[in-house]
């Protein structure tokens, strides 16, 4: 009978453990999976952008040419002006919104941790299935205003231009305010409430707390959901796809469904491939930009004064 | 989360993914296209439509030819008809293609032959006479690449069909219309009511190109569209294709379609539902409408409200009247990837299998509808949709010019940009000036 004994530990011969070893390795999985599927498909999107293929047969090397369709035509500016007035209307809308409903949410009382939940349910729900609902509902002859009987709901809502693209920024707004709130209610609850007692002593209201004291505190996470709104409108798809597919005409032909309809519906991958460079260029200008404007870096203290 | 910018790079690598893949695909050559155990019975993929009544004919016919024949099989996967129109491109891109490759001919077709992607039938169709004798001839038209054969038509004729509710024109008092004027006259007639006068799923882009292929018939007669599926230089330019532009944007005008119609999906059939809900008072669809109007138009069908038409004819034009559009018929084709042994067994699918007498009376008794065989006035004369199937039989054998669909016949990349104008047409949001300027600029491509 063998007694297997636990090899002995090997410990390190330096016992202040990790904190002064570099510790970059542990960069390596995010890294790899990054650059497997990121920085790679990227590359090759760029490299596909100056070539010319249908999708099926070979791919023949192009120079330039899908550049200068693609900058030549009339629909990208259309696209990029829509894809920017969604992307506008639907911060203007969804920050006020979510920082009232987070700062809301944020306090610790029990019927505010119910309606937190109701708040979330958006959330579950994939887009495709909160564009077909939307869709139904508002389906001009068999929609809301047919099934309650109310007549000013049978609006031409997804039938005509204006109309759709606030009703997509509404839609747009439902499904990811609850996201936004969270992070504000995350946002909130990491004041001190020690700054809110020395207002008080102070003789500060709710409302010059509120622009005094939170607003300010909240600015990073501000910066961090406008972030996230920003650049995640570039690429509203599935949402927009399924709502109104572009249409009515091409009222809200978002950047994003002109490149699947070049690459996929026209069999045209070279300009597709243009438009989405444009895309992630564009997409990290924005990043870029709104980390400047809130001035600084995002690693500083938050807290001061605190 | 799903907005977060994770979530772009992901689509970003999705969107690449497809093309990488088909790049590395392109290079390798194992799929399941091309496996193949030794000495067992070869099996040839076959990829078709959902939807009933189709998708149970289809399997149905596949599962006979697999009981008949234990040495050869098909294995078949149903997809969802816009979801296989992307997935059979992707797959052809990655050297992935099924053994047979179910499609509409025409242009979709001709970018597979012109990728090599297809076999070349023709010599195939000239051993088997009779294979091909038995076919409707003019199911061949978009079959046909250069001259030669790539597909094997199969299924069902579908014409496009003016259809009415009969009800709605009594209690409005009026006759359907013969012409384009009675057409235009009866429009004020049904708003009045608050009727529409058509119902039109313009979401969908081809339900609207359905009223230009045939108002361009109508008025300037088949050789139109010929010049440009041809590719001749600014063949657009036809006065009568801006003569039916401008008819159609005074149809727009004078509300002759439903309230919100550019935002109504064929894909859910709303656009059906407002004609046997007697919503809307006339319908120009496809005849594949008819089976799901039985279905879900409770009595509207069966008890004899449903009208239908060819599509009326424009005073001074140069069409015949009996021309129709649609499609001429659905087309297998064989992957030139495909192993030896896996084209034999499609082949044998093709002689023995497809539109056999089992499959000829599903498609007319549960599908309600014409499969492209020659002399089935017999079986259809004792279906219980007799009168509705005859009018689609003589239509398409008795039609001067069975044209495909546009966005079938042209090629994928000059389709898109049509379907992008005449949403931009009935919308009003282009004039019919600049529709043809904007149509010139992709003839050919």
């Amino acid at each position: 009978m063998t007694v297997l004994a636990p090899p002995p530990v090997a410990v390190p011969s330096s016992s202040t453990g990790g904190r002064s070893r570099s510790v970059s390795w542990m960069v390596w999985p995010a890294l790899l999976m990054f650059v497997a599927f990121g920085v790679v498909p990227l590359l090759g999107v760029l490299a596909l952008s100056f070539t010319q293929w249908d999708g099926i047969g070979e791919i023949h090397p192009a120079g330039l040419d899908s550049w200068k369709v693609v900058l030549s035509e009339p629909g990208l500016l259309h696209s990029l002006w829509v894809t920017f007035q969604v992307m506008a209307l639907s911060w203007l809308f969804q920050t006020p919104m979510s920082l009232l409903i987070g700062v809301f949410l944020a306090s610790h009382k029990r019927y505010r941790g119910f309606l937190a939940v109701l708040y979330f349910i958006p959330l579950l729900l994939s887009s495709a299935a909160i564009a077909i609902t939307f869709s139904a509902l508002l389906n001009p002859n068999f929609g809301l205003g047919t099934g309650l009987n109310v007549d000013w709901l049978n609006q031409d809502w997804l039938g005509q231009g204006d109309l759709a693209l606030g009703v997509l920024v509404f839609v747009v707004s439902w499904q990811f305010i609850p996201f936004h709130s969270l992070i504000y209610q995350g946002g909130v609850r990491q004041i001190p409430i020690s700054m809110y007692e020395a207002a008080e002593i102070d003789g500060a209201g709710r409302v010059s707390k509120f622009f005094h004291i939170t607003l300010p505190q909240l600015k990073y996470t501000i910066i961090t959901s406008s972030t996230l709104m920003v650049v995640g409108s570039l690429t509203f798809f599935d949402l927009i796809f399924v709502l109104t597919a572009g249409g009515p005409g091409d009222a809200t032909n978002v950047l994003a469904l002109e490149m699947y309809q070049t690459g996929f519906k026209a069999n045209l991958m070279g300009p597709a491939s243009a438009i989405a460079v444009i895309l992630v260029l564009v997409g990290l200008a924005l990043a870029l930009l709104l980390r400047r404007l809130g001035g600084g870096s995002a690693t500083d203290s938050q807290l001061e004064g605190a | 989360m799903e907005r977060s910018p994770i979530s772009r790079r992901t689509f970003l690598s999705l969107t690449a993914a497809a093309g990488a893949g088909a790049a590395l695909a392109a290079c390798g050559s194992s799929g399941p296209g091309t496996s193949n155990n030794s000495g067992g019975a070869a099996t040839a993929s076959y990829w078709f439509l959902t939807g009933q009544p189709g998708e149970g004919i289809r399997q149905a016919a596949a599962e006979r030819f697999n009981k008949a024949n234990a040495d050869g099989k098909l294995q078949f996967t149903a997809f969802e008809n816009d979801a296989y129109k992307q997935k059979i491109k992707t797959a052809i891109g990655a050297g992935q293609a099924p053994t047979l490759i179910w499609g509409w001919g025409g242009g979709g077709l001709k970018s597979y032959v012109d990728a090599g992607q297809v076999e070349d039938l023709t010599g195939w169709f000239g051993e088997n006479a009779a294979v091909k004798d038995r076919l409707f001839p003019s199911s061949f038209g978009p079959a046909t690449i250069n001259g030669k054969i790539y597909a094997m038509p199969c299924e069902t004729v579908a014409p496009i069909i003016l259809f009415y509710n009969k009800k709605i024109f009594d209690q409005v008092g009026v006759q359907p219309p013969k012409t384009w004027s009675e057409v235009m006259a009866l429009v004020p007639k049904f708003n009045e009511k608050k009727i529409a006068p058509f119902s039109l799923a313009g979401k969908s882009r081809w339900t609207n190109m359905m009223w230009l292929e045939f108002l361009l018939d109508r008025i300037g007669g088949s050789q139109v569209f010929q010049s440009v599926f041809e590719g001749k230089p600014d063949a657009w330019s036809d006065p009568a294709v801006l003569d039916m532009l401008t008819k159609l944007q005074e149809l727009v005008k004078a509300n002759g379609f439903n309230k919100g119609f550019s935002s109504v999906d064929a894909g859910a059939n709303a656009d059906q539902a407002l004609l046997y809900t007697g919503k809307a008072a006339m319908m120009l669809h496809g005849a594949w409408t008819y089976g799901s109007m039985k279905n879900d138009g409770g009595d509207f069908v069966s008890g004899g409200n449903l009208g239908w038409m060819n599509f009326p004819i424009v005073e001074g034009g140069k069409g015949d009247p009996s021309d129709t559009v649609g499609n001429p018929g659905q087309y297998l084709s064989i992957s030139s990837r495909a192993t030896a042994e896996q084209k034999e067994v499609a082949k044998k699918y093709f002689k023995t299998g497809v539109l056999d007498e089992a499959e000829v009376k599903s498609w007319i008794n549960d599908g309600g509808s014409v499969p492209v065989v020659k002399g089935t006035e017999s079986t259809l004369a004792a279906s219980p949709d007799a009168a509705f199937l005859k009018f689609v039989y003589d239509t398409s054998v008795n039609a001067k010019v069975f044209a495909q669909s546009w966005d079938q016949a042209l090629s994928p990349t000059a389709a898109e940009a049509l379907l992008d104008n005449i949403a931009k047409l009935f919308q009003l949001q282009v004039t019919p000036q600049q529709w043809v300027t904007n149509m010139n600029g992709v003839i050919g491509k």
